[in-house]
């Protein structure tokens, strides 16, 4: 919360500031009508001037039409820095979360960033443009009507005041108290945007299996859940309220007593007494504002923490020092790598894989489910750093190259890789600065060019969420598509032919063949055929390389790649 | 029901908005009431308290050493009484409305979820994910905030109002003209500021919705635009929704939080007026300067509450643009309900048949022509063909997520229209080329379609589909919790999980779609004996792009662009030597 207020209100202080000085203007204009009122009572009504009562009369038109213009500029500019606010956390957040690591990610959960970065900045926006709505007039309020007070009595108005740090002690400590409630509430939150999530992309399944009323069972398990901690928390800071006004009006009561006995006395009178009831209701009904503030912003303090807390992780992927081997002949080279996602298992999903391979080379990757064949693809493009050993792109070491150098030099397709809603065309462009023709040339390339022209709109047909007009063949094409249009120097196939039909699949190897002779190439695969004419094969077994080689020297050497060519054959 | 629901389908419809809103109170108007009541007696208390105060100060009057402390001790002391009853009074009646406010912000959420499931698959196809969060999150959430804070504040200010009102009456009935001037003047100004601002928060939520979704979208995808280095562009167009959105919310409020102010000055004009013209009846003789005092006094207290209620005046808008945007959703037209007389499948032999079926997800593009089929009880029913020939959409149909156009589907000689979709859709075990893991342990997801299945047999099934020591290997073995986006777990696996899923189901009609696409062979060839079994005795409807594994289907349906072509068993097809000749021989090119 400090941080907030350090870091991305600072510039703000400036506009905060004239913002202030207007709502207090305003304030002051509003404050003076009652002044003047009592005046004309007090001493123009009993004169009997008529002019001066008219005069007095549009002196208070006149503070009205102030107090109005002050206090509207006054919330214009309060709203304009909350939002030039909101909008800078946002994108810093927003920023963070695109470049944070996987590992960070995964630490994370995307269900949780999700809600950080809508519900909380949502929460912070609220009580920026309130706090300073609210935030000045009853300070104003507080501290002026204590003023004039003291000019009444000070000795009344020390005994009003001996009660406000009871009240103060009473607000710091409830709200103390509800926001480790609130945070509890926005972890709640994250579950539920998770189980959100999670049922919107399975709708099918939960319906064919009808289980909706689980699903509904568990969303009210959770819905149980955060209405508990949400009321928990509200009642908690519902107490502030009621406590000040108690405590103030306790104050009022010692005021008449104590009054009773100064007035006995001699030493103050019974107008005095009077006048400052007056007053006190104005400082009172300022302190409950003040105390509502407080709710607004303990809600607030969790959410900008946990804000704060993705913001200020620190995650960096260091970049090595630079450490080129000398003219390294291969284009891309593992060196003894060594992999574990958690540094807590037992075996290293990848255990001391080596290989090399030339320019223009492919390198076909086949095993078992769970091998590890996808890891490695992500180890090459840096999505988590290595553990051991070593990975080299045309003999520089992958970690001293920033990452966007080393990322533009690959074209990939994941195994469930993302199909954003938009056109065909921005699906295969992804923001690059590519050419229609690039992007036209490269859907004819991935055998995509039949669907896509046919489709009504061509390539500006719209693609539903999760690309759910299309079949999973075709999705797997706009993807490859994707992967191709930019000429990558590596292109990466995760599975991806795994909805292709043999023929498609085929004329597809053919195109690669053909017209990406120079890109180097890793292909996993769960067919043989489709790795069978690669430079190079390899077998991974849990993590491990358990064959490497052509596919005519793998029959012969290898049991596990014989037996997978067999199954299929 | 259908006539109540299209009562409220006028979209921005004020009034019927607040009615609904209104209709989730009325479940709790006993609370309601009590509240109603606390309100009504802490604000009297309230006005108590200045009149006792007022009694203590008389029996102050008498000025120096002669001051009645028995009085003013009695006072005082009712004083203590008075406050402490009312402090306990607020809060009670604070802690009741946080209640009142939650119950009903649980049974909306509820309401919104359940109608979700109930939508047909189509519509999760065109709303973006986040956006619907964004409305069951933050719209509820909106309208909750606002039903807790600012009905009492409403209550407040009628009744402050109307009592302060009436003392005004009796005090000057003449000088009560001047707010038949500023009253309708108020209302007038806040009607036009309000009128303005309502479509104004209406953006604002809806811009915060498509923020949501695009958040929730880019996230999802988040390695893809890693993987194309997308970082920066996809920062840019987020700055353009977040521009929008704050932009929206920025307009919103400020014109919403002009109409403090505004009424805040109506109050102060009526002020000056009243001094004005009080000030000149006393001149005229006709007003005594006490009863103009007291007659402001009452005016201020007048003015204080409304002030507080013109301040909400933006508050209760964005809820209301919140609840439009949530009843909108509830609104949305539901799988169509079963048909009255829709019998339940029980017994299910499996005898499937498809007659002249005809069938598009757009009007303009036919994906399934004039499709003619049928699979007896037990039957392997393979689907072959290039991607994009409409298989998949085959099964939308089977299993009724979307409705033909055109022709007629029977099981066991039961139109499929005639039927529940519940129990037809129990009728069948499906492993779908796109898997589906939540959040949970391993044994959850397995048992996922049984309920109150054994470890034994959740156990018994992953060691069918082969990923019994998958599972033995985990920290947890099958306590451990999966996520579906966990790295740990790749598509092979899931897919396995899936198929132990089915095998825990027995379900008499079967449909694997790709089931194995991304599980290598080897391991595939070994849940062959598994899947055979699983296939026993069902119908089942595979869909595989691996010829060898459907090679002892029953019959082969070759489809290409939605019609049938060829059809047949394998060795049937190879002799003809035509289309499934052709897909067969590719595998070996």
């Amino acid at each position: 919360m400090k941080k907030v207020l350090s870091k991305y209100l600072r510039p703000y202080y400036g506009r905060m500031l004239m913002g202030f000085v207007i709502k207090f203007i305003g304030t002051i204009m509003d404050l003076c009508l009652p002044w003047i009122l009592a005046y004309m009572i007090d001493t123009v009504i009993p004169q009997s001037r008529r002019n001066d009562i008219f005069i007095w009369g549009f002196v208070m038109l006149v503070c009205s039409v102030l107090a109005l213009t002050f206090n509207v500029i006054a919330n214009r500019v309060a709203s304009r820095v909350a939002r030039d606010t909101t909008e800078t956390i946002r994108h810093d957040l927003f920023e963070k979360v695109m470049w944070l690591s996987n590992a960070k990610t995964d630490a994370f959960t995307k269900p949780s960033l999700i809600s950080r970065l809508t519900t909380d900045t949502y929460n912070v926006h609220q009580m920026l443009g309130r706090v300073q709505r609210l935030g000045v007039r009853a300070p104003i309020l507080v501290i002026g009507g204590i003023l004039v007070t003291l000019t009444l009595d000070p000795v009344l108005t020390l005994v009003l005041v001996s009660v406000m740090p009871v009240t103060t002690f009473v607000t710091y400590y409830f709200s103390r108290k509800s926001i480790p409630m609130y945070n509890a509430l926005q972890r709640a939150v994250d579950q539920f945007v998770r189980l959100l999530r999670e049922d919107i992309a399975r709708i099918r399944v939960i319906k064919a299996l009808s289980k909706t009323g689980y699903e509904e069972q568990k969303y009210d398990t959770l819905n149980k859940k955060v209405v508990t901690l949400e009321r928990k928390a509200d009642v908690t800071m519902a107490v502030v309220n009621p406590a000040t006004n108690l405590f103030l009006n306790l104050g009022l009561v010692l005021v008449v007593l104590v009054g009773a006995y100064r007035v006995n006395q001699g030493s103050s009178e019974v107008g005095k007494i009077l006048a400052f009831l007056t007053y006190f209701t104005i400082i009172l009904n300022a302190m409950i504002n003040i105390s509502k503030m407080f709710v607004i912003i303990s809600k607030a303090v969790a959410s900008a923490n946990r804000i704060m807390e993705v913001i200020e992780v620190s995650d960096e992927m260091l970049p090595k020092l630079c450490e080129k081997l000398a003219e390294d002949e291969a284009y891309i080279r593992f060196d003894h790598v060594t992999f574990s996602y958690q540094s807590t298992e037992a075996e290293p999903n990848l255990t001391d894989i080596s290989f090399s391979l030339i320019k223009g080379e492919t390198l076909g990757i086949i095993g078992a489910t769970g091998s590890g064949k996808s890891t490695l693809a992500a180890l090459l493009m840096r999505f988590y750093d290595i553990d051991q050993g070593n990975i080299y792109i045309e003999g520089e070491d992958i970690r001293t190259m920033p990452t966007g150098r080393l990322r533009e030099k690959f074209g990939v397709v994941f195994q469930n890789d993302t199909i954003f809603e938009d056109s065909i065309a921005e699906n295969v462009r992804m923001g690059r600065t590519l050419s229609e023709e690039d992007i036209k040339r490269a859907i004819g390339h991935a055998k995509a060019k039949e669907f896509v022209e046919e489709a009504g709109r061509g390539y500006d047909n719209h693609i539903n969420i999760r690309g759910a007009n299309l079949s999973g063949g075709q999705k797997q094409r706009i993807l490859i598509a994707r992967a191709l249009a930019a000429q990558p120097d590596i292109l990466i196939l995760d599975d991806s032919s795994s909805a292709l039909d043999y023929k498609t699949d085929a004329a597809l190897r053919h195109e690669l063949a053909e017209h990406f002779a120079d890109t180097t190439k890793l292909i996993i695969a769960q067919r043989v055929s489709s790795i069978l004419h690669a430079d190079r094969i390899m077998v991974l077994e849990d993590g491990k390389m358990i064959g490497y080689g052509t596919h005519e020297e793998l029959l012969e050497c290898c049991e596990v790649y014989r037996e997978i060519r067999d199954s299929q054959m | 029901m259908a006539e109540g629901q299209k009562k409220y389908e006028k979209p921005k419809n004020r009034k019927g908005t607040i009615l609904r809103l209104g209709s989730y109170m009325i479940q709790y108007k006993y609370l309601v009431l009590l509240a109603l009541g606390l309100t009504i007696g802490s604000n009297l208390l309230a006005l108590v308290g200045p009149m006792l105060s007022g009694y203590a100060i008389d029996a102050i009057e008498p000025s120096a050493g002669k001051v009645d402390f028995a009085r003013v001790f009695y006072y005082a002391g009712l004083m203590v009484v008075f406050y402490v009853v009312s402090s306990i009074l607020s809060y009670i009646l604070a802690v009741l409305m946080i209640h009142i406010s939650r119950k009903v912000v649980y049974q909306m959420r509820k309401d919104v979820f359940t109608h979700l499931m109930e939508l047909p698959v189509g519509y999760f196809d065109t709303h973006q994910t986040g956006d619907i969060i964004s409305r069951i999150s933050y719209d509820i959430d909106t309208v909750n905030t606002s039903l807790a804070n600012d009905l009492i504040q409403i209550l407040t200010t009628l009744i402050t109002v109307v009592g302060a009102f009436a003392m005004m009456i009796v005090i000057s009935p003449k000088l009560i003209l001047i707010f038949v001037f500023t009253v309708p003047l108020s209302v007038i100004l806040t009607k036009l500021i309000t009128g303005k601002t309502r479509p104004l928060f209406r953006l604002r939520s809806r811009r915060l919705g498509e923020l949501n979704g695009f958040v929730e979208e880019m996230i999802s995808g988040q390695k893809t635009l890693k993987a194309y280095h997308q970082e920066e562009n996809t920062i840019n167009k987020f700055d353009g929704k977040n521009e929008e959105a704050v932009e929206a919310y920025y307009r919103a409020e400020y014109y919403g939080s002009v109409v403090g102010p505004t009424v805040n000055f109506v109050n102060n004009l009526s002020l000056a007026l009243v001094s004005m013209f009080g000030a000149l009846l006393f001149l005229a003789g006709q007003m005594r300067i006490g009863s103009i005092s007291s007659f402001i006094l009452y005016s201020r207290k007048f003015s204080g509450p409304i002030n507080e209620a013109a301040n909400i005046m933006s508050e209760l808008q964005s809820a209301l643009a919140a609840a439009e945007r949530v009843f909108h959703m509830i609104d949305e037209p539901v799988e169509a309900a079963d048909n009255e007389n829709a019998l339940e499948l029980a017994n299910v032999a499996g005898d499937v048949l498809l007659e002249n079926v005809s069938f598009g997800y757009t009007k303009e593009q036919t994906i399934i022509k004039k499709l003619n089929l049928h699979a007896a009880p037990g039957k392997l029913v393979a689907i072959v063909g290039p991607t994009g020939a409409g298989k998949t959409t085959l099964i939308n149909l089977l299993m009724r997520f979307y409705d033909v156009d055109d022709g007629k589907i029977c099981v066991d000689n039961h139109g499929i229209r005639d039927v529940t979709r519940a129990s037809l859709r129990r009728a069948y075990a499906m492993v779908l080329q796109d898997t589906w893991l939540f959040e949970g342990t391993v044994f959850e997801n397995i048992a996922y379609g049984k309920q109150g299945a054994t470890l034994e047999e959740v156990t018994a099934a992953a060691k069918a589909a082969k990923i019994h020591s998958y599972i033995k290997r985990l920290p947890q073995g099958y306590d451990t919790v999966l996520t579906d986006e966990g790295t740990n777990i790749s598509k092979g696996q899931k897919q396995l999980l899936t198929i132990a899923r089915a095998m825990l189901l027995d379900a008499p009609m079967l449909i694997l779609d790709e089931a194995t696409s991304n599980v290598d062979t080897r391991t595939e060839q070994q849940i062959q004996q598994a899947m055979r079994k699983l296939m026993e005795h069902k119908t089942c409807f595979v869909i595989a792009h691996r010829l060898s594994t459907i090679q002892n289907a029953d019959v082969i349906l070759v489809v290409n662009h939605g019609e049938i072509v060829e059809q047949g068993t394998h060795g049937e097809l190879m002799e003809r030597e035509g289309f499934y000749y052709q897909m067969y021989r590719a595998q070996f090119e």
